[in-house]
């Protein structure tokens, strides 16, 4: 089924969050909005549930201090144990003072790497995707919002949206993905 | 907006009526224009000195670490000193990019994007030296915890040396996907802008296909607070973990619980002097002067103040413990040989007097604001800043505990050529960098363009905090349907000022609506010159220059009259300007007026 949206254009941040704030209250349903930085407040205005990226920080975090105890332990305590400078290496316990610096590494390293990948991954940014902004300028100092114009009066849409102070507004017809 | 309020007090971050594509436009400049005489001159005699230093590089690998000046006492001297000298640099990156940004000081937008760059150029310098000093670097991968040919013989864990492994390449990879994470909007900034296929398409691989959604930047932002959450920590523990290198040695000098507070503070010290080295320079290169500003190197200046302090009285421990410990080893160490009076005096004093004595001048403000003599005491840090660490190598185990070996160290051109090499490749890959890369994260400065820009704080001062300067134009004016379509029509721009094309155009044909002014004017009253005092009437909400100027063709210069209109006056107003019919009555001029008399 073919998608129709429509693309209204804002040249300031304040407008949008304005315009979207109008839209929404009047059950109107954004589907998207692209802007050239992080406009503060928008996500909540657009009604984003909060990310969730930090939680998983924290559990690749754990793996991390875990992958380094267990290395650490084998390949110190039971593998090949040996006396270095006198520090004790019967049990991890007593040995781990020295292990402190790498436990924290790995750490970091698990928790910062994992983190980011899974932010490219579920943002979709790898080397060569495309770039889906559509109108250029939403990196520079346009501000995009689409709205479903489905089951709407398109022409009454249109003439809300340039009451919200849109500057530009486009009707795009989309072949949905599914 | 009242979102956007900053304290009058604090001066603007970026100077000049900078608008949002303004940004763009400055930040994608030197990436899109052509590199000038001097930037090819400057790289060409980095490139030489990289290639020199590679030259010795090559040579002490093919013959043997022999070739350098160390001997059987001094078997670490200039390789070590680099290194150290070379982390620290990189801390500067990542306390502007992580510190400051928990601390949210907006400061650090126009900066962190270069010193990152530094801090991952240096840190690569940095790792170059203990893979030459193995002298079999071919064998480096000896140093990772894996299965090998030895049965299963492990790195040692309890060695600071395979500590600084796991940090120095854990703060390296960090630091490299927290730059990059930032560069991806800017990256896709300078995809949209660029003409040019090749670069459209380098750039669009480069920003791994970024389109600023919503979604997107919430996580981008929640990434780069966590990010900087870890990085903190991880910057503290690099250079700490360094430190203990030297401190769980047992060599006099050496052996000594201050040193990882003393090093942390050594490396932000002499990073925040490389940042100033470098952005005294770029700023001026690639016309960047507006974002990069004063203000910007008198913060840094203030964080070398204190760093500076912290290493200065950290000197003066090591002194006092040489004295009061009672320990022989320390005594001859610092005091009766001593690192001031011993046959090192001259690299004690150097010492001395680039990391205490100059950087004092820092504390007068006018000195401190002085781009030039900033630059000048960033270099003298610089260079005091790599005796400190020559001072803990060299001075230290030149005198170790048997007398008979006690020597002095003699560099080799191999020492000098291997760190001018290295000097040379960080400035061949910042060069790169800074006609290729988005050198300020525009992003960022964009978000605190509203709260910190110039002409934002001009129009608050003018118009009041709470006054939005978003104008609600009527979109159908007499329901003709959009007028017309043009930029920034929403927006008040009042730090345009009326240009001469517009100032003519502006006239009011005054003999066809006479009947009118003279009804309107009736009946709000005259201005006369000899008696009243014209009002700035730019500050009702509402009306721009253009609006004024016809009012004053009017003869409307004070709030009083201003304050007088009704309804029917507003519409003899709009039959007079037809421009913006209901205008005046929505944004109710008369209480305006009203309120800004009564302020007056």
């Amino acid at each position: 089924m073919a998608a129709t949206k429509i693309h209204a254009i804002y040249t300031d941040d304040d407008l949008l969050m304005q315009a979207v704030k109008q839209t929404r209250s009047a059950n109107y349903h954004i589907s998207e909005v692209f802007t050239p930085f992080p406009v503060h407040g928008l996500d909540h205005a657009v009604g984003l549930a909060p990310t969730r990226i930090a939680i998983t920080a924290f559990l690749y975090g754990l793996v991390g201090l875990s992958v380094a105890i267990t290395m650490m332990n084998f390949m110190m305590i039971q593998d090949w144990p040996q006396n270095i400078g006198g520090k004790p290496s019967f049990t991890y316990y007593q040995n781990m003072p020295a292990f402190i610096p790498i436990m924290f590494e790995l750490t970091v390293f698990f928790a910062g790497h994992l983190m980011v990948i899974t932010f490219y991954m579920r943002s979709k940014l790898w080397p060569f995707k495309k770039a889906e902004n559509p109108d250029p300028r939403t990196t520079d100092d346009h501000f995009l919002m689409e709205v479903d114009a489905d089951n709407h009066d398109v022409e009454k849409l249109t003439k809300f949206l340039y009451d919200t102070g849109a500057s530009e507004i486009s009707l795009i017809e989309k072949e949905e993905d599914h | 907006m009242s979102s956007h309020y900053e304290a009058p007090i604090r001066e603007p971050l970026v100077l000049g009526d900078k608008s949002y594509h303004d940004i763009s436009v400055d930040v994608a400049a030197p990436v899109l224009g052509k590199a000038s005489k001097s930037w090819w001159i400057v790289f060409t005699i980095a490139l030489v000195a990289f290639l020199w230093g590679l030259g010795c590089i090559i040579y002490t690998i093919s013959t043997g670490i022999g070739v350098w000046g160390l001997n059987k006492t001094i078997g670490w001297a200039w390789d070590i000193t680099n290194f150290v000298w070379w982390v620290g640099i990189g801390h500067a990156g990542t306390l502007i990019s992580a510190v400051l940004l928990l601390f949210r000081q907006k400061w650090r937008m126009a900066v962190n994007r270069s010193a990152e760059a530094m801090t991952i150029f240096a840190v690569v310098q940095a790792g170059l030296f203990p893979i030459i000093h193995m002298g079999r670097p071919w064998l480096a991968y000896w140093v990772l915890p894996i299965p090998n040919q030895f049965g299963s013989l492990w790195v040692n864990f309890n060695s600071p040396l395979l500590w600084d492994v796991f940090a120095i390449s854990t703060y390296l990879s960090i630091s490299l996907v927290f730059w990059w994470t930032g560069l991806l909007p800017d990256f896709a900034m300078i995809r949209d802008r660029t003409k040019s296929p090749f670069q459209k398409k380098i750039y669009g691989i480069l920003s791994f296909g970024w389109s600023g959604r919503v979604k997107d930047w919430q996580r981008f932002e929640e990434v780069s607070l966590v990010l900087a959450g870890l990085a903190t920590p991880l910057v503290l523990s690099v250079h700490t973990i360094v430190s203990f290198d030297f401190a769980t040695s047992v060599v006099p000098g050496w052996h000594s619980t201050i040193y990882p507070p003393y090093f942390v503070a050594g490396a932000i010290f002499s990073g925040f002097a490389m940042v100033q080295t470098l952005l005294i320079i770029m700023r001026k290169v690639s016309h960047l002067e507006s974002y990069i500003t004063v203000l910007h190197i008198e913060y840094m200046n203030k964080v070398i103040l204190l760093t500076g302090g912290i290493v200065t009285v950290a000197y003066a421990i090591e002194f006092f413990i040489g004295w009061y410990s009672g320990v022989p080893y320390e005594n001859y160490t610092y005091l009766s040989f001593g690192a001031a009076t011993g046959p090192y005096w001259w690299a004690f004093w150097a010492l001395i007097t680039c990391n205490f004595i100059v950087p004092l001048s820092l504390w007068v403000k006018s000195l401190r604001r002085n781009i030039m003599w900033t630059f000048f005491v960033a270099l003298i840090i610089n260079i005091g800043m790599w005796f400190e660490r020559f001072d803990i190598i060299v001075v230290n185990i030149s005198k170790d505990r048997l007398t008979s070996s006690w020597t002095m160290f003699q560099p080799t051109f191999v020492d000098i050529g291997t760190f001018m090499g290295t000097i040379g490749f960080f400035f061949v890959l910042f060069l790169l960098y800074a006609r290729t890369f988005p050198v300020i994260a525009q992003a960022e400065v964009k978000t605190i363009m509203k709260t910190s820009g110039e002409a934002f704080k001009r129009l608050r001062a003018e118009h009041g905090d709470d006054h939005s300067h978003v104008q609600h134009v009527e979109q159908y004016p007499a329901d003709a349907g959009p007028a017309a379509n043009v930029e920034d029509k929403d927006f008040d721009s009042a730090f345009d000022d009326l240009t001469e094309e517009e100032s003519e155009n502006n006239e009011i044909d005054i003999e066809l609506h006479r009947g009118k002014i003279e009804n309107l004017l009736s009946r709000i009253g005259t201005y006369d010159p000899e008696v009243n005092k014209q009002d700035d009437l730019k500050k009702i909400s509402g009306v721009g220059p253009v609006m004024e100027q016809k009012l004053h063709q009017l003869g409307i210069f004070t709030f009083e009259q201003v304050s007088r209109m009704t309804d029917r006056e507003y519409d003899l107003l709009d039959e007079i300007i037809s421009e913006f019919p209901g205008r005046a009555k929505r944004d109710d001029w008369a209480g305006q007026a009203q309120a800004l008399k009564n302020k007056n």
